[in-house]
């Protein structure tokens, strides 16, 4: 039995492997048709065999999985290793990732499907684009199989590093658009910095602990607890806090968290069903997933966990706010995404490490259901995507109109929906937290409810209801009759009706097992002083308790206040907007420069480092290596033989006399040496 | 007695007379060839002396052949010089400098 | 002082002073005579230390022979003495200083500490009856053979190679190119002309 769920792991990665590779390396040959069947069926092994592991792990509770697969190398007693580990977390996280990523691949088809007119006429890129865009997409899901199911940090730190590329180049997909360029290196090398304090962690994990796995370092974790190492003279460091703050910095680079975040906008050049693959429902929680898994050593580090609350906190509340002012359909998406990540990295904080992995949950479902849906949005509008040229989509897209607002009511934490039990379980957590920047924590998370509400709500009314105004901007142009928006053909509304299931139920399904109970067992691990949710398990009263409960809390007031403000000045009072922002020209314009990170990093780290570069490149390469070392070898060797060409002065007896002296020289050397 | 030292001094003098006297006489290509005929001399010279004192007949048979490549040399060098003449209308070194660099 | 001594010592300083003269000379022809003289008490040396056969090779090859030829091409060539002795005294001094310095260091390598009677005794003269060309003879025609082949082929390339370098094709010369005679057609030579016959007046 064993043995076969061994193979049955290796079927999971194997499969999305293979498919991506056919799809890839034989895209042109087998055509879209193939590629498209080959890459789900790929995906489809890897859901129903993760459908299996689940079942045979949380379900019948048969305990945890884990092998080694192959062994790459042995250094100095390390072992660096291919190997899986299914518990409940990762198994959860198996399903999960699969299931979104099925989803996605179908509804790829549909989104796709006329890519061609993406690229420039005659652009050999664009060759076999819908082939190769399928064959990026199964090989994330291949790299972040192997990222949730590694048993050691080497694997975790493959999967860790393949995400990232998938993610470099989906983002960069029309890599005929300078903007998709800039905003594929923009991530990636953003992701580098996150990254290098990964590895730096992982270094440190080695150093101290001398193995990669997981398990042994775990157990081992508790021995290290009061060792201290010095970062510089004088600095004595908790060595846990060190490495949990290191380990955190790469989780800020993978889960968009400030500062670190400013890729993850961007990314939203990508086609859209990356976005909502990697860039809401699977890759940016790898940071999530990987502070979860590393839970054992985080619990050791009350500095790095306060560390952690309040990175989280001002994501969620900062970032929440610059989606109100975005017009991009996708980029409210993509900001709304990065402020839930910090929620959950605020319930990581909180050491409530089963509510941040139960809105990890909740939101790759409700997420990707947005995301798919402003999709299917942008199909219809000819991938038109400024909201201010949408509106009363209702009639014309029923399906989508409906699952965005199942999405909308999941993500503002509407009671009853998936994300209601998630985030304000989170918000409870929180609250019940002692640990330093705890109360300022919750102030953000609750004011994020606020505005989730706001920015999700505006989002939804300026799209799907108001005047239709697609159709000033064709008058005003002078087109010929208006695009109708239609609504989208199967591919496209299956997916969104898949997602918006389990965005209404997964929650009220879990909560009781995930948020209260063992769900996870042995995966995670809480210090008793800081088992928030053990303590908020003593006032619970099963998920029909915490839904009617859920209308009499603060949460609760504050979205509907968010939704009532929002339906306020994008329905009723439609030039309400513009007074405001006219009159906040100050908060308006920070929000527009989106605090001034881009601007910063673009002035200090890529001005500076372009700086650099041209100090070396200038006196460096110009003047030193080019003019002083490769030109001036020749201009000595030059000059040199220019002298020295005297010598060959073509006369006789100038070398009769250079014989006569070396013999000379020669004799005198031998008879007083001899 | 006359000791082998004697010998081989008079052919050193002999050898530097000839390398003075291809020093001074820089431009005559005659008298060079003639100085070369003498350092032959003084090697030869050489040779004998040591084969002698040696008693061993083999350098005189090595002067043997440096007397047949010297006429050799001697020949071809004064043919080189009559077609140098013939084509410059000199024999003056300071006029054969095409290998300048 | 022994007769031997006081010839080798006689013989020592004309060859010196000859040698000298050879390359201090202003006429070329002169130089040439000095050297005959050097190569007669070289032979007269060589006498001394038993090498009979060398001694009257010397004479006869380089005497007879190179000399000779040395003495040709000086007459025929027409050779300015002034502009080949340019220079001659701004190098004399260095000529001699290093010259001098040569010996010197020569000398000291040469000298009586390492090849005096004392390490190098001199052999028991031969007697009368001891032939020299015999003996070399007995080498040059055993252990030599093959040197001595080479040596010929010597010569040989160096006649040729000279009477290569000389020889040269005169415009006014008269001679037969046998290949054109006999590659010649008929028509080269003979034209028929086809012609009426003319009347007789």
């Amino acid at each position: 039995m064993l043995d076969n769920l061994h193979n049955v792991n290796i079927a999971i990665v194997a499969a999305p492997l293979i498919g991506a590779l056919i799809a890839g390396l034989f895209g042109g040959a087998i055509g879209r048709v193939g590629a498209h069947t080959v890459a789900i069926i790929g995906v489809a092994i890897a859901f129903l065999l993760s459908l299996l592991m689940f079942n045979h792990v949380v379900v019948q509770d048969a305990g945890i999985v884990t092998h080694s697969v192959y062994t790459w190398l042995v250094s100095d007693g390390i072992t660096f290793e291919v190997g899986f580990l299914v518990d409940k977390l990762s198994a959860m996280m198996m399903v999960v990732v699969t299931f979104v990523s099925l989803m996605v691949h179908i509804y790829t088809i549909g989104y796709m499907a006329h890519d061609e007119e993406n690229w420039p006429e005659g652009s050999g890129a664009g060759r076999n684009s819908y082939q190769r865009f399928f064959s990026y997409i199964s090989l994330f899901t291949f790299s972040m199989l192997m990222l949730v199911m590694a048993n050691n940090f080497m694997q975790l730190f493959f999967g860790w590093e393949a995400v990232g590329l998938v993610s470099y180049l989906l983002i960069g997909f029309w890599l005929k658009r300078p903007t998709a360029t800039y905003a594929n290196l923009k991530a990636f090398l953003v992701n580098r910095v996150g990254d290098f304090g990964f590895l730096l962690g992982i270094a440190g994990v080695l150093m101290y602990f001398n193995t990669l796995d997981y398990a042994a370092v775990f157990n081992a974790a508790e021995l290290h607890k009061d060792l201290t190492m010095s970062l510089w003279p004088g600095a004595e460091w908790s060595v846990m806090t060190v490495i949990c703050i290191l380990l955190f910095v790469g989780a800020m680079g993978k889960s968009a968290q400030v500062p670190l975040h400013v890729w993850l906008p961007d990314s939203m050049e990508g086609p859209t069903p990356i976005s909502a693959l990697i860039h809401a429902a699977t890759m940016v929680t790898a940071g999530i997933f990987m502070v979860a898994r590393m839970s054992p050593l985080f619990e050791l580090s009350e500095t790095a966990l306060s560390f952690i609350l309040i990175i989280g906190a001002i994501t969620a509340l900062f970032m929440g706010f610059l989606g109100i002012i975005q017009n991009d359909i996708k980029r409210v998406v993509a900001y709304s995404t990065l402020s839930q990540l910090g929620y959950m990295t605020v319930a990581l904080g909180a050491s409530a490490y089963a509510a941040g992995v139960f809105h990890l949950m909740t939101h790759a479902f409700f997420k990707a259901l947005l995301f798919l849906a402003a999709g299917s949005v942008i199909i219809a509008m000819h991938h038109e995507q400024d909201m201010r040229r949408m509106g009363g989509l209702r009639k014309y897209m029923p399906i989508t109109w409906i699952t965005s607002l199942i999405g909308s009511l999941a993500l503002i934490g509407t009671p009853g929906f998936a994300g209601f039990f998630s985030k304000d379980l989170i918000i409870e957590a929180v609250h019940a937290s002692q640990l330093p920047g705890a109360g300022f924590a919750y102030v953000c998370v609750l004011l994020g409810v606020f505005v989730t509400a706001f920015y999700s709500f505006r989002m939804y009314f300026l799209v799907f209801h108001g005047k239709e105004r697609f159709r000033d901007v064709h008058h005003g142009h002078g087109h010929h009759a208006v695009h109708e928006p239609h609504e989208t053909p199967w591919v496209v509304t299956l997916p969104l009706i898949a997602l918006a299931i389990p965005s209404v139920l997964a929650g009220g399904m879990y909560i009781t097992e995930m948020g209260f109970g063992n769900f996870f067992g042995a995966a995670i691990q809480v210090l008793p002083q800081h088992d928030v949710l053990g303590q908020l398990a003593q006032n619970y009263h099963g998920a029909w308790g915490m839904v009617l409960h859920g209308f009499l809390t603060a949460p609760f007031w504050l979205a509907l206040a968010g939704v009532v403000t929002a339906w306020l000045l994008y329905m009723k009072f439609t030039h309400v907007p513009a007074l405001i922002q006219a009159r906040l020209q100050i908060i308006y314009s920070i929000l527009e420069q989106k605090y001034g990170f881009d601007r910063f990093n673009d002035w200090f780290f890529a001005g500076g480092s372009r700086g650099i570069g041209r100090l070396l490149w200038q006196w460096g390469d110009v003047r030193l290596i080019d003019g002083l070392l490769v030109n001036g070898s020749a201009r000595t060797v030059g000059w040199l033989s220019s002298v020295v060409r005297h010598v060959q002065s073509g006369y006789l007896y100038h070398y009769a006399f250079a014989m006569i002296l070396g013999l000379l020289l020669m004799l005198a050397l031998f008879v007083i040496a001899g | 007695m006359i000791p082998l030292s004697n010998y081989l001094i008079l052919g050193a003098i002999l050898f530097c007379i000839s390398m003075a006297g291809v020093f001074i006489n820089r431009k005559n290509l005659i008298i060079l060839l003639m100085c070369v005929e003498l350092m032959l001399l003084a090697v030869n010279m050489n040779f004998i002396a040591f084969s002698h004192f040696l008693g061993d007949s083999g350098g005189q048979v090595f002067v043997f052949f440096i007397l047949t490549v010297a006429a050799a040399e001697a020949a071809i060098g004064l043919a080189i010089l009559v077609v140098l003449f013939r084509n410059r209308h000199s024999i003056n070194v300071a006029d054969l400098d095409s290998l300048k660099g | 002082m022994s007769f031997e001594q006081i010839l080798f010592y006689v013989f020592a300083a004309i060859l010196v002073f000859s040698a000298s003269m050879v390359i201090s000379v202003r006429n070329s022809v002169h130089a040439i005579l000095f050297l005959v003289l050097a190569f007669f008490t070289s032979a007269a040396l060589w006498l001394m230390l038993e090498a009979e056969f060398l001694a009257i090779t010397l004479v006869l090859v380089y005497v007879g022979a190179v000399m000779v030829l040395f003495l040709f091409v000086v007459m025929m060539l027409d050779i300015k003495t002034a502009t080949m002795r340019e220079g001659f005294a701004r190098y004399l001094p260095v000529g001699i200083i290093v010259a001098l310095l040569t010996v010197a260091v020569m000398a000291l390598a040469v000298g009586q500490r390492h090849f005096g009677l004392e390490q190098m005794p001199a052999p028991i003269p031969h007697g009368a009856d001891y032939s020299n060309t015999r003996e070399l003879g007995l080498l040059l025609y055993t252990t030599y053979v093959y040197p001595f082949e080479i040596a010929a082929v010597i010569l040989l390339v160096a006649i040729v190679a000279a009477i290569a370098l000389t020889l040269r094709q005169r415009g006014s010369s008269k001679s037969q190119n046998v290949p054109d005679q006999v590659a010649v057609r008929r028509n080269d030579r003979v034209r028929l002309v086809q012609m009426d016959a003319e009347k007789r007046k």
